[in-house]
């Protein structure tokens, strides 16, 4: 391994150790958030491979997080499929979609692709509402405590649940680090920086792009599924726009393009709307103001603006 | 009735993006702030109601356009207009009217009362004549907005920018001011159409949703930046909307019309009627 190799999966691995060491000296309440922050920041992760990484701006990722959450969800509720199996079947069902999504998509560009993106998305929340006697509609479904244990430990209870979101935070973040390390992360790289030169070049940008999105998807139904097993709860809500933007959001403001970029930014929006919320309830101007700040004055986001300015190694 | 409103909020979208390749994703709210506004104007300035929901009619459109232009030259002037870019910032910016509306008019709905209320008594159905009256105005203000664009010199220039907006520099044209004013028309567009809604539906800070969507859909079928498109489609997507719904629930309509725009996107990205992409 080369010497910014080792230096960059030492900062990693730090990241996931103090991580780790957080469930000691944090509160049970602030541990639980970090949990939380952990699962959205795999989601995030799977946003910045399809968006940061290969240039695909979507507007439907809430879409796949639904997928996982209710691929794993669904079959616990009616089933009672134990968490495991159930954690398998939410990656597999965000994959899928959005690999549909993607064959369909794709053929759009830019703006195009922003808007189908978001209209199908929407129309995955509406059939989650049509179908509201099986999906339980806006106000979801509980998941069963039998479906919330894997090996023995219940992962409902705090110890457990902060282990595994961990450990789920710990193999995305490893493998979203490999990926973009790898030829082929370079090529997605390649494609969002010019597509027609990738394609001069004997690439096929098409099965990239595609490629990406699915591993993205998966990223998402990871999210959706873990989201559902840890914390229990399953529901239409998740498919709004709302979850749509949110990793935009998360990874605009950690730095698009960079591997610890959406961590940094689910945490830092975290944060801020917790330390907001004893001024006001306001939280969507926030985000709202947050949104338009950044695109403004920070494009590049905290950690692209650090690795222009200082940290040129930085992934 | 349905297609007349919608054709006017869906004019001023299909107007943005056309000239600015702009999508604005806060049309929706710049909607709701001309029904809000609308209610507050109308709850503010005493006398006849027909008085105050004139007043709301001039009143209404101007603040949302120069909110609108404020925007423009504030935030996506900045951005140059990068269509990516100042999608985020409009979803930005819808989130901010939201909450502001939230947090200062509150999360009731209002009605505001009908400047007039007669009805015309057909043999066989009664017909609001507030409704015809905004049908009729509707077609007014788009007629007046289809001479504008093709019959003076200001609409002379606004096409110019649409279609070469360098070459359009060149020969002297203030694009960004054109660009201001294209911003502030279209919001101004969504805003009356708010104040011509809101007699009929309540005022409400979530009220944009819907229109932003069918605006959308009608900018989308009848072919991205296509005025004459976007009218008929207004117009059969108007008026088909009652038919559709008379066969399947509301949920079920809005499930297959959203598909229908999402393909249509995919497979024809020119509209139904464009004639270019």
């Amino acid at each position: 391994m080369t010497g910014a190799g080792l230096k960059i999966w030492t900062l990693h691995l730090a990241l996931i150790a103090v991580l780790f060491s957080a469930q000691y000296w944090l509160s049970p309440y602030h541990a639980t958030n970090l949990a939380r922050i952990m699962v959205l920041a795999v989601f995030a992760m799977g946003y910045n491979l399809a968006f940061g990484y290969t240039g695909l701006l979507s507007l439907g990722h809430a879409l796949l997080l639904a997928a996982g959450m209710y691929a794993a969800g669904l079959p616990a509720q009616l089933w009672g499929w134990s968490a495991g199996p159930a954690m398998i079947a939410g990656i597999a069902g965000g994959g899928l979609i959005a690999a549909v999504l993607g064959l369909l998509a794709l053929r759009t560009a830019g703006v195009s692709f922003m808007i189908v993106t978001l209209m199908f998305a929407q129309a995955g929340y509406l059939t989650l509402l049509y179908f509201a006697p099986v999906t339980g509609g806006d106000d979801g479904f509980a998941v069963a405590a039998t479906s919330r244990t894997l090996l023995g430990f219940d992962l409902s209870t705090d110890a457990p649940r902060f282990l595994a979101a961990l450990t789920i935070f710990a193999v995305g973040l490893g493998v979203s680090l490999a990926l973009v390390r790898s030829p082929f992360g370079r090529t997605m790289v390649a494609i969002r920086e010019n597509e027609e030169r990738s394609r001069m070049l004997g690439y096929n940008p098409f099965t990239v792009k595609l490629a990406a999105l699915t591993i993205s998807g998966l990223y998402a139904g990871a999210a959706g599924a873990a989201y559902a097993i840890l914390f229990g709860y399953v529901g239409a809500s998740f498919a709004t726009i709302q979850y749509s933007i949110l990793p935009m959001l998360y990874v605009l403001m950690g730095g698009a393009g960079t591997t610890l970029g959406p961590f940094l930014g689910a945490l830092v929006m975290f944060v801020l709307i917790e330390a907001a919320t004893g001024i006001t309830t306001a939280h969507q101007f926030i985000v709202g103001a947050a949104l338009v700040a950044l695109i403004l004055f920070a494009p590049k986001g905290i950690l692209g603006t650090v690795r222009e300015r200082w940290l040129r190694w930085l992934p | 009735m349905t297609a007349a409103v919608l054709a006017l909020a869906a004019s001023g979208l299909s107007l943005v993006f056309g000239v600015m390749r702009v999508v604005n994703v806060a049309h929706g709210a710049f909607y709701m702030l001309g029904a809000v506004l609308a209610w507050a104007v109308a709850s503010f300035v005493p006398g006849p109601p027909a008085l105050a929901f004139i007043a709301a009619l001039i009143l209404a459109p101007l603040l949302v356009g120069a909110l609108a232009a404020a925007t423009d030259g504030l935030v996506l002037k900045r951005l140059n207009y990068d269509p990516e870019a100042t999608i985020v910032a409009t979803i930005g910016l819808l989130y901010m009217i939201e909450q502001a509306i939230l947090s200062l008019y509150g999360p009731n709905a209002n009605p505001v009362q009908a400047p007039f209320e007669w009805r015309i008594q057909l043999p066989w159905f009664g017909y609001s004549g507030y409704k015809l009256f905004v049908i009729l105005a509707a077609c007014a203000v788009l007629l007046a907005l289809w001479t504008f664009l093709t019959r003076t010199k200001a609409g002379l220039v606004m096409r110019a920018t649409q279609v070469d907006s360098t070459t359009a520099r060149a020969f002297g044209i203030n694009t960004d001011r054109v660009y201001m004013g294209t911003f502030a028309l279209g919001a101004g567009l969504a805003a009356l159409a708010g104040v011509l809604i809101v007699p009929i539906q309540q005022a409400h800070y979530l009220m944009g949703g819907d229109p932003l969507l069918l605006s959308f859909i009608v900018v989308i079928i009848g072919g991205l930046g296509s005025l004459r498109g976007t009218l008929i489609a207004a117009l059969v997507i108007g008026l088909s909307d009652g038919v559709i719904s008379m066969f399947f629930t509301p949920t079920l309509a809005k499930i297959l019309a959203t598909l229908l725009v999402a393909m249509v996107l995919v497979f024809r990205p020119q509209g139904l009627f464009g004639a270019r992409a």
